[in-house]
């Protein structure tokens, strides 16, 4: 599927979040609220997006974002389907009923951002030790254990 | 029941006894130094050159280096790769399960420092010497297989320095320099930990 047909059909669906595509490495990528991206997600599956393949996390400064990369082999299409999260209440809906992969990756966004999913079956850190306190890949994290970088190197 | 160190020690008093004792140290340091048989603690792409050492191109087999799966076979640890502070648990479990004599490469820089992996990480252990007594450290990243032998060679040299009497023992004559990090401490104060100048024994 080319990159406009699946505009086209995301701008069909979603005629109010149309303004919100756009095009990043190649592929399509729709910004929504995040109350909204449970049921945007179901939507795309429905639509052919049958296979989650990453979920992460950024952290903005002043706010998380998600971003699920949904693909299909059916369309031959990928995209990105994103959320900002606030930072006071990072609570984003769990992915685990519609693709059964989100599991372990949610586990991996919550261990390394501290991001709570609602509704995940399981969720305990994965990566890290489990006395481990703290969310690294947050950029206000702190730790006596890391040795800044000067500015000389 | 008398220990190695009190047969050791009798023999050092006793007249020629000590002509006896270096004639055992050099027989024991020759077997010991000539059948190192490693534990591949390989974790990261250093263990890539380290089985490429130990294939026909390099041939580890002509040194008696010989890697093995179980640490209960194993005299020298070849620490190659990252070691995170999760996985250095682990590694210290391993390390305490080798039989004595036992020695421990550093290899790359990850092993020797942290590596790119110093500054602003988290997760990361600054030198495997932070936990382990290290006896040879290889720069490098990765290190060649050479450079592996050529930390082979010192380990022996190392190894031919010691005697089963701890007043016997010789500083080792070795080219590789020995780091210093103030930031760790005394080494001899860490229970693990043996003298890098004077290398242990079964004794120590």
């Amino acid at each position: 599927m080319r990159i406009e047909e699946l505009r086209e059909r995301v701008c069909a669906m979603y005629p109010d979040l149309c303004p919100l595509f756009s095009i990043e490495f190649g592929d399509g990528s729709i910004a929504v609220p995040l109350e909204r991206v449970h049921s945007a997600a179901a939507d795309l599956k429905d639509m052919g997006f049958d296979r989650l393949g990453m979920v992460t996390a950024v952290d903005r400064g002043d706010e998380f974002e998600i971003v699920y990369r949904l693909q299909s082999r059916d369309l031959r299409a990928a995209m990105f389907l994103k959320a900002a999260v606030p930072k006071n209440d990072p609570v984003v809906p769990s992915m685990c009923d519609l693709w059964p992969a989100a599991e372990w990756q949610e586990r991996e966004v919550f261990d390394l951002f501290g991001i709570v999913f609602d509704g995940h079956p399981d969720l305990r850190r994965i990566l890290l030790p489990e006395d481990w306190s703290g969310h690294p890949l947050r950029k206000d994290y702190a730790d006596d254990r890391i040795v800044r970088r000067p500015d000389y190197i | 029941m008398a220990t190695i160190e009190d047969i050791a020690e009798f023999l050092d008093k006793a007249p020629g006894g000590g002509i006896l004792l270096t004639t055992v140290d050099a027989v024991m340091n020759w077997s010991r130094g000539k059948s190192l048989w490693t534990f591949p603690m390989g974790t990261a792409c250093c263990a890539m050159e380290f089985i490429a050492a130990s294939f026909s191109r390099f041939d580890f087999d002509r040194h008696g280096t010989i890697p093995r799966p179980d640490p209960r076979h194993c005299d020298v640890m070849v620490v190659a790769g990252t070691i995170t502070h999760k996985m250095a648990p682990a590694v210290k479990r391993i390390y305490e399960q080798m039989p004595e004599p036992k020695w421990v490469v550093a290899m790359g820089n990850c092993a020797v420092s942290g590596g790119i992996f110093y500054y602003d990480t988290y997760s990361v252990v600054r030198g495997v010497d932070e936990f382990l007594p290290v006896d040879v450290y290889i720069a490098g990243c990765p290190p060649r297989p050479e450079a592996l032998q050529d930390a082979i060679l010192q380990l022996r040299k190392k190894i031919a320095s010691e005697s089963i009497s701890p007043r016997r023992r010789r500083p080792v004559a070795s080219e590789l320099p020995q780091p210093s990090d103030p930031r760790k401490g005394d080494l001899e104060e860490q229970p693990l930990a043996r003298s890098k100048a004077t290398a242990g024994g079964p004794d120590v």
